[in-house]
């Protein structure tokens, strides 16, 4: 069943494995993630939270196992593909280009031109980026600053921005808190609450700090070795429970 | 900002002011986004370059030293418009010299078996275009560095030039409406250098094609997340410079009169790439400009010709060629950390 209390899973993953070569890096997955929901996917590094999200963003393609995307199944063939029906990615290097204008990179790959001839509408475009960090609160100098001028946390925020203004249905989030200090972790966590008070953009979180992560999340999802061992209600666990789990896997594999 | 502020605030319908505050777009001069400090300052220094040889050599000012030197900088400047696109890429094309040397042979294979002249142009420089996408694909697919891959093309370009031409000259055809376009006529070579400079320059700062082509060299897996098809963007680049070059050197080709094997190679394809450089564009990727290598390439013409009017030796010509480059490098680097000083944080949209 994909309806559940009247609201609709947004993305379901029913039974994705995918291997590469030799290394399983997914082994049946089952996962979903609701309209206002916050998911939390936590794991160490190699359990294949970066490959579950390249599956669900079109980057590869399950071996075995289906999609659902707003109850429909569905083959993600390509980025621009998942981009175009509202699967929104901020990447671990957030595919932001450093040469180009915070404009420009809040508008990558979906630029807007004149037709028929087709150059580029750059006043329009700084317009639109303008209003689309104001309208969630990210104060950044100027829209004309080259991204590489711009300070981590910024950088993140206008990454998160890019996909809230490309009308994200499906937000995917690979660890956007990773090398970030305290303030600039406390401007995307801020962000991604005023989002989820929204309400109308499911977000998929990869975070290492835990207790980021009960906070901010409305469910956690623990991945080991390509399979979803755990999944609660973050009001139903703790960051000692989520600990616990993760280091009785090392106990375990450093007995000789 | 202070413009479309003064011109509002101030209440007066003064519509000259009003029209231009719409074509420069708030607060940003209209000259910034085609000029910036990296062109202007190359600008400056072809123009001390060229005040320098006006007063030191007789002859320079004239209207055939300038045709000598538009003659120097248009094969330059027409193979960097397209060289500039591909560093921008981060990627390079070592062959493009002998493509020039090679594409005159294939117009003459063309002409000499029935094909009339135009057609026989276009079929070469269309066999050049392919011999870019060879070029892109070995670069993409099989993921050769294109630094080795455009190399070994380069010696093999070379190679089959010497052998259709057995290593001798053939004269170039004659009597017809295409050479005088293409080359034969007195500044056809400059202007066609010019119109692809500009066409270039275009593509690259108004379109999504630049934008691509940045993108692609300035994060190449961010630009494919970004759903951006990275290899394809390469591959066309690759091709464009294969065919800039291929047409370089049918132009030059026709203007001298005779097809050279000998013509072209390492040298022409090195002074392009040193335009570029002196023009602004970095070796990393990511940021350039077609109009700055231009300036470059001007800015070695005026010297090369210069240097042989008031009879300096060409050893000497290189003395100064490498220390140009080095000098742009570094001014290169430095400008941008200055730049990036002096562009304080303030709102301006």
């Amino acid at each position: 069943m994909t309806e559940q209390n009247g609201i609709q899973d947004v993305v379901r993953a029913e039974h994705v494995s995918k291997s590469f070569g030799p290394v399983n890096a997914l082994e049946d997955i089952n996962l979903s993630v609701r309209k206002g929901e916050v998911l939390g996917l936590i794991g160490d590094n190699g359990a294949g939270k970066s490959t579950l999200i390249k599956i669900l963003t079109g980057f590869h393609q399950p071996d075995e196992g289906r999609l659902l995307f707003e109850g429909e199944p569905i083959e993600l063939r390509s980025v621009t593909h998942a981009r175009s029906l509202g699967i929104e990615t901020v990447f671990q290097d957030l595919a932001m280009v450093n040469d180009l204008p915070v404009y420009l990179n809040l508008h990558l790959n979906a630029e807007l031109v004149h037709k028929p001839l087709p150059f580029l509408r750059r006043r329009e475009m700084k317009r639109r980026a303008r209003e689309a960090l104001d309208s969630i609160g990210i104060d950044i100098p100027s829209v004309t600053a080259e991204v590489g001028q711009l300070s981590g946390g910024q950088r993140q925020a206008i990454a998160v921005a890019r996909s809230v203004y490309a009308e994200a249905k499906l937000l995917l989030l690979d660890e956007p808190l990773a090398a970030m200090g305290a303030k600039e972790g406390g401007l995307i966590l801020r962000l991604l609450s005023e989002l989820k008070e929204r309400g109308d953009i499911a977000i998929i979180l990869i975070a290492h700090n835990y207790s980021q992560v009960v906070d901010v999340c409305d469910r956690v999802n623990l991945l080991q070795h390509g399979k979803i061992t755990f999944d609660k209600r973050s009001k139903d666990t703790s960051v000692a429970e989520l600990l616990e789990l993760v280091h009785a896997e090392y106990r375990l594999s450093d007995v000789p | 900002m202070t413009r479309a502020v003064t011109s509002k605030g101030s209440g007066r319908k003064d519509q000259p002011d009003q029209r231009s505050e719409h074509a420069r777009g708030p607060g940003i001069p209209f000259w910034q986004g085609l000029i910036r400090i990296k062109e202007l300052s190359i600008l400056l220094v072809t123009i001390a370059a060229g005040i320098y040889f006006s007063v030191t050599s007789v002859g320079f000012n004239s209207a055939e030293n300038y045709q000598t030197i538009a003659q120097y900088l248009a094969p330059w400047a027409i193979i960097a418009a397209g060289q500039v696109m591909l560093l921008i890429c981060a990627e390079i094309d070592l062959s493009a010299g002998f493509v020039f040397t090679l594409a005159p042979f294939i117009l003459i294979l063309f002409y000499n078996n029935g094909l009339p002249l135009f057609l026989a142009l276009v079929g070469a420089v269309l066999m050049c275009t392919g011999i870019g996408v060879i070029n892109g694909l070995i670069r993409t697919w099989l993921n050769i560095p294109s630094f080795i891959t455009t190399l070994g093309m380069a010696f093999l370009l070379q190679g089959i030039s010497l052998i259709i031409s057995n290593g001798s000259p053939v004269s170039a055809p004659t009597d017809s409406w295409v050479v005088d376009v293409f080359g034969g006529s007195q500044w056809s070579e400059l202007i066609w250098a010019l119109v692809i400079v500009a066409v270039m320059q275009t593509i690259l700062s108004a379109t999504r094609f630049g934008v691509y082509t940045k993108a692609t060299g300035g994060n190449l897996v961010g630009a494919a997340e970004s759903g951006i098809r990275t290899k394809r963007v390469k591959i066309i680049n690759f091709a464009v410079i294969s065919t800039f070059a291929g047409f370089a050197g049918i132009l030059q080709g026709i203007r001298v009169g005779s097809f050279d094997p000998t013509n072209g190679g390492f040298n022409t394809m090195f002074f392009a790439v040193a335009a570029a450089v002196i023009g602004g564009t970095t070796l990393l990727g990511g940021s350039g400009t077609v109009v700055g290598a231009l300036l470059g390439a001007l800015l070695l013409g005026i010297v090369y010709d210069g240097f042989n009017l008031t009879g300096v030796s060409a050893n000497a010509f290189n003395v100064v060629l490498g220390i140009a480059i080095l000098v742009a490098m570094t001014l290169n680097v430095y400008m941008t950390v200055l730049r990036k000083r002096i562009s304080s944080p303030r709102r301006s949209v």
